[in-house]
Order: C-alpha cells, then structure tokens, then sequence
C-alpha cells in the first residue's frame, strides 16, 4: 500500500507484509524518493544574489556616504549620550505607559460606571491627538497653571512648585509620550486579558482567590503571551518616536545628530551614525522580546519554537532537503488525544 | 440526624428573563455523595455554582457547614457579605469543572500548590509536600512536572480533582466532570471519584453518567425546567421513577 504524501511517495508496508504485522516498531521499506527539481529557485537565488551584490558594490564604493565620517560620528560622545537619553526616554515612557496601560485596562472592566467612562475618556482624548502636539503641551503646561499646588482646593496648598521649574523640557516629553502610549497600551493589555478563557477566573475563584489574585496569578501571566508581541511593537515604535522630543530642545538621539549637522554640515554621514544607533537599539529590543515570548509561553505550546538564533541556523544549512523533525520523549505527549483544544 | 453540610432552601435563580432555578430545596449530608441528573438546561450546573457562590442567588438561602454562603442573616434581612469572607468561605468547597481549568501556565505541582500557598499561607515545603501525596493518590505521581496540555483529558480532571482536594475541602462540587472527555477516558476520573466517595467525602456530582450515580451515589436527584422532579436512592429513582419526566428523561439516556 502506498500514500500520496505531497510530492514524495512512501510506502507504508514492506512488499507482501499486512500493515502493522510483524514486530512492534519495524520500520517499514521505504521506496527511494526522488526531490522534485524546482529551477524556478534556482533562477530567483541567482537574480537577487546578483542585485544584491550590485546594491553592496554601489554602496561601498560611493565616497559621498563617507563611512570613515559616519564610524567617527558614531563613537562620538554626543552620539553615544544622545542615545543614552533616547533609551532612557523609550524606557521611562513604555513604563509610564504599561503601568496606566493595565490600570485603565482593568478600570474599563471595573463594571464601576464612572470609573468606566473616565478611562474611556482618557483613550479617547489621548488617542485622539497627535503627539507631537501632546509634546508642545506638556512644555507650554506653566503658561496653564503657572504653580502646581499639592491640597484641597480653596485652602493654602501644603506643597506648591514653580510649573516652569518642575516641568522641564524632558519631564514634558516623558509625560507626553507615556500618557499617549498607555492608551494604546490599555487596548493591548484588555485584548490580552480578554483572550484568556472565563473558566480560568472561575477556577481561581473557587479556590478561594481574590479577584486581584487570581488576575495578577492567573490571568494575566496567561494573557502575556498576548500582550507582549504588540508591546514590542509599541517599545519599538516609541523608540523612534522620542525623535519628536528634539522639537523641545531634549538632547536625544537626533537633537545631538541635528546639532553638529548644523556646525558641519556633514549631513549624510551623521544621518548614517545616527540610523546605525537608531538600529543597534531596536535590534536589542527585538532579541529581549523574543526572549519575553519564550519566558511567558510556558505550558502553552507543545513544541516550543527555538531562539531565533538557532531557526536562522537551521534555515541556512536545510536549503535543500529538511531535516526530520526530532521528537524525543521529553517533547511528545504520551497522550494528547482529549485535551481541552 | 445531624446538620447537613449542604442545606438549600427554596432558591430562585434568573438570567435576564430566563428562571433558571424556580424554588429548589436540598440536603446533602455528611459523607453523602448526591447525584444530580437531569436534561441539559434543568438548570443543575447552576444550582451547584449557586452552592460556592460563583453565581449569586435571586431568591432563598443556601448553607455550608452552617454558615449561609454569600450572605449574613440580620434576622430581618441579608446583608451581602464582604468579598474576603465569600473567598473564605469558598476556599472550603472544592470544585471541579467540566472542562477542567487547569492553569495552563503552570505545571500540575504549581497548580495544586498555587492556592494553598496563595490563599491558605500554607509553607511551600509543606504544600508541595502535600501536592505529591494528592497527585499519586489520583495516579499521576509521574506527571508532577507536567503542564497540562501534555496531559490527557482524563489526566487533566485528575489533576483538576487533586487541586480541588489541596485546599482540604469539606464538599466537593463536580460540574459534569467527565462530558468534556473522550469515552475511553470516562472511566479513570470516575474511578478517581469513586475512590473519593469511598474515603467519606461529600459530594455534589452534576452528571450524566447513570451507571455512575447508580453506583456510587447514596442518593440521586432528578432536576428538570429549574425545579427538583424526583430524588430517592440510585434504586428508587432510577431502578422506579415515579415521573412521567423522569421516566422519559431515563428512557432517552439509558
């Protein structure tokens, strides 16, 4: 007897044997397969190793990109603390951003009407205007309220201080960019908490969990698994984002670039610098998402995907024919037949 | 006859519209194992998630070991109880669920010591201890790593039962725990709970495993449209239904 399996042909018995007679474990005679030829792969490997190669040549060998410069420029001190502050920046407004996230993310299912309303507001509002804009105002906030006072309205405040001194350029931007994003975070983090089933809550309710417990214990480590790849999204796009913070005067990453562009014109190659560290930092943060997933993916996945760095490895050397999955004792499930998906 | 565990009078219970309880009184002693049956929609895995309070009753009392679940008794009216004292109390009552809801993110050791630890303040060594002991009571003494979706189903409400009995409780609640398996997996859960039943546990077992209910239940309880229809001995009730209801219900099943 023998099964069409996509392209290869395997039989299933030996030649005269029943299926399944015999010894346990008798590895049935296979018929020799032949890989199907596929030129097509071949002809496309050739044309974009070619253009490729082209774009490299084209690139290396134009003196105008100035590489020397733009090597000089990025292990400059003003780079190098330019993207200090950049990093700095992208970490305290993703933590500002995820602690409201999950606050107004479970306000919003307080069932608390008020409660409810305030935080559909806040999304509302701070998703509803650029931020950019939202920048601007944090840094105009003392012409608003030129004191901030700390008491009950109407009586002698207990603690007050000068707006304009409290607000500095980076305070302003670091709230601006940390209450925009915990809007978005909310919505993340409420999908998150929305994919994890019912019954998880009920059963950590019938143990005798609070409800707090039982989210902070139960549910959202489950809901993780949901909340982080769009979370690296959003820690990567902030990254990029804080580039705005340049337009109040805060030395990041692309302030320090724009400055010496501006006392030497070298504009190309500081450009270059400033990209390779923009690079550098997203590149690190995708490596910490990944390591995130695989953290937070525990007991949810039978095969486990390995680090990329391996899969890379594995794809480079199976050009031609795949290597036969390995399945081992620790990684089948002796029975997997009745469970719950 | 003493005071029973489980006491529930003349509740009521609606979604929306739909009265799903319409007045239920039952007792279930000490050491007793009743068996509700009944069509799917007669309203017992709601009458059994009225009993720890996962659903809040519209009308009538419910007792545990003497102590009204989810509310105190100002002679003249209820006074809803705060949340610490309804998660006390439920701590008490184990429950098992048809689709087990085991958390997936733990290993089954992590799972049966996760309340213990968490909401008994029991010492881990001690928790974990305990945990091994319950797992190889049910059979699973080499699954103690596993998470559970390298687990069968069977295993699955195994381990679901042991983590219910890690909380040391004084009724166990079962909401058709085997309906969400396959049939070759029936049998070794049933067995789990038949070994329970035998050590003395009271329990409440929602179901729709006659031969079970026939077999370990002291006492089998017919629900249909949110009220009790009939409810005797497995023998009188299900060997001599009285009801036309019961009759037919026995008849389609059986």
């Amino acid at each position: 007897m023998t099964v069409r399996n996509g392209s290869r042909t395997v039989a299933l018995d030996g030649p005269g044997g029943e299926f399944g007679d015999g010894a346990a474990g008798r590895v049935p005679d296979v018929v020799p397969v032949r890989p199907l030829r596929r030129p097509g792969r071949w002809v496309a490997t050739v044309v974009v190793a070619v253009l490729a190669a082209a774009g490299i040549y084209s690139v290396a060998t134009n003196e105008r990109f100035e590489w020397d410069v733009a090597w000089e420029y990025f292990r400059s001190e003003q780079l190098i603390d330019g993207a200090l502050m950049t990093l700095r920046l992208t970490v305290f407004a993703m933590a500002i951003g995820i602690a409201l996230g999950i606050v107004v993310a479970v306000m919003r299912q307080s069932g608390v009407w008020l409660v409810e309303r305030v935080a559909d507001f806040y999304v509302w509002f701070f998703r509803g205007t650029p931020v950019l804009v939202q920048i601007f105002f944090w840094y105009n906030i003392a012409s608003l309220y030129p004191d901030l006072n700390l008491g009950i309205p109407g009586m002698d405040p207990w603690l007050s201080v000068d707006a304009n001194e409290a607000i500095t350029p980076l305070m302003a931007a670091m709230l601006a960019l940390g209450l925009n994003e915990g809007a978005y975070m909310s919505e993340i983090v409420r999908a998150g908490l929305l994919s994890v089933d019912e019954g998880q809550m009920e059963a950590a309710q019938s143990l005798g969990m609070s409800r707090l417990r039982a989210l902070r214990r139960v549910v959202l480590p489950q809901a993780m698994r949901v909340i982080i790849p769009p979370t690296g999204n959003e820690t990567i796009g902030m990254l990029k984002a804080t580039a705005l913070v340049s337009v109040v005067a805060v030395a990041d990453l692309l302030y320090s670039t724009q400055v010496i562009i501006a006392m030497t014109f070298q504009t190309i190659p500081l450009l270059i610098a400033a990209s390779a560290w923009y690079i550098v930092m997203t590149t690190v943060l995708s490596i910490g998402q990944g390591w995130l997933e695989r953290h937070f993916s525990r007991g949810a996945l039978a095969h486990p995907p390995d680090p990329f760095w391996v899969r890379w490895r594995t794809t480079m050397t199976r050009f031609h024919a795949p290597r036969p999955v390995q399945r081992t004792a620790a990684t089948e499930p002796d029975q997997v037949e009745g469970g719950p998906r | 006859m003493s005071e029973p565990i489980v006491k529930i009078r003349d509740v009521h219970k609606s979604f929306g519209r739909n009265h799903v309880l319409r007045g239920v009184s039952l007792d279930v002693a000490a050491g007793e194992v009743c068996c509700v049956i009944g069509p799917s929609g007669s309203g017992k895995s709601t009458l059994l998630r009225c009993i720890n309070h996962l659903e809040k009753v519209n009308g009538g009392r419910i007792w545990v070991e003497g102590q009204m679940v989810g509310y105190a008794d100002h002679g003249d009216h209820l006074r809803e109880l705060p949340d610490r004292e309804v998660h006390r109390r439920r701590a008490r009552i184990g429950m098992v669920f048809q689709r087990f809801n085991l958390f997936p993110h733990k290993t089954a050791l992590e799972n049966l010591v996760e309340a213990p630890i968490g909401v008994l303040r029991e010492p881990r060594a001690e928790a974990e201890a305990r945990a091994r002991a319950l797992l190889e009571r049910v059979g699973l003494a080499d699954k103690v790593d596993a998470y559970p979706r390298h687990l069968s189903g069977g295993q699955q409400q195994r381990v679901a039962i042991a983590r219910a009995l890690a909380m040391r409780p004084q009724v166990m609640l079962f909401d058709e725990p085997t309906s969400a398996l396959d049939p070759e997996l029936v049998g070794e859960v049933l067995a789990a709970m038949k070994d329970l039943a035998m050590e003395g546990m009271t329990m409440v077992v929602v179901t729709h495993e006659i031969e079970f209910a026939r077999e370990v239940g002291d006492r089998v309880v017919f629900m249909d449209q949110g009220v009790i229809v009939e409810e005797g001995t497995p023998d009188q009730v299900l060997g001599d239904p009285q009801h036309a209801r019961t009759q037919h219900f026995l008849a389609r099943v059986g």
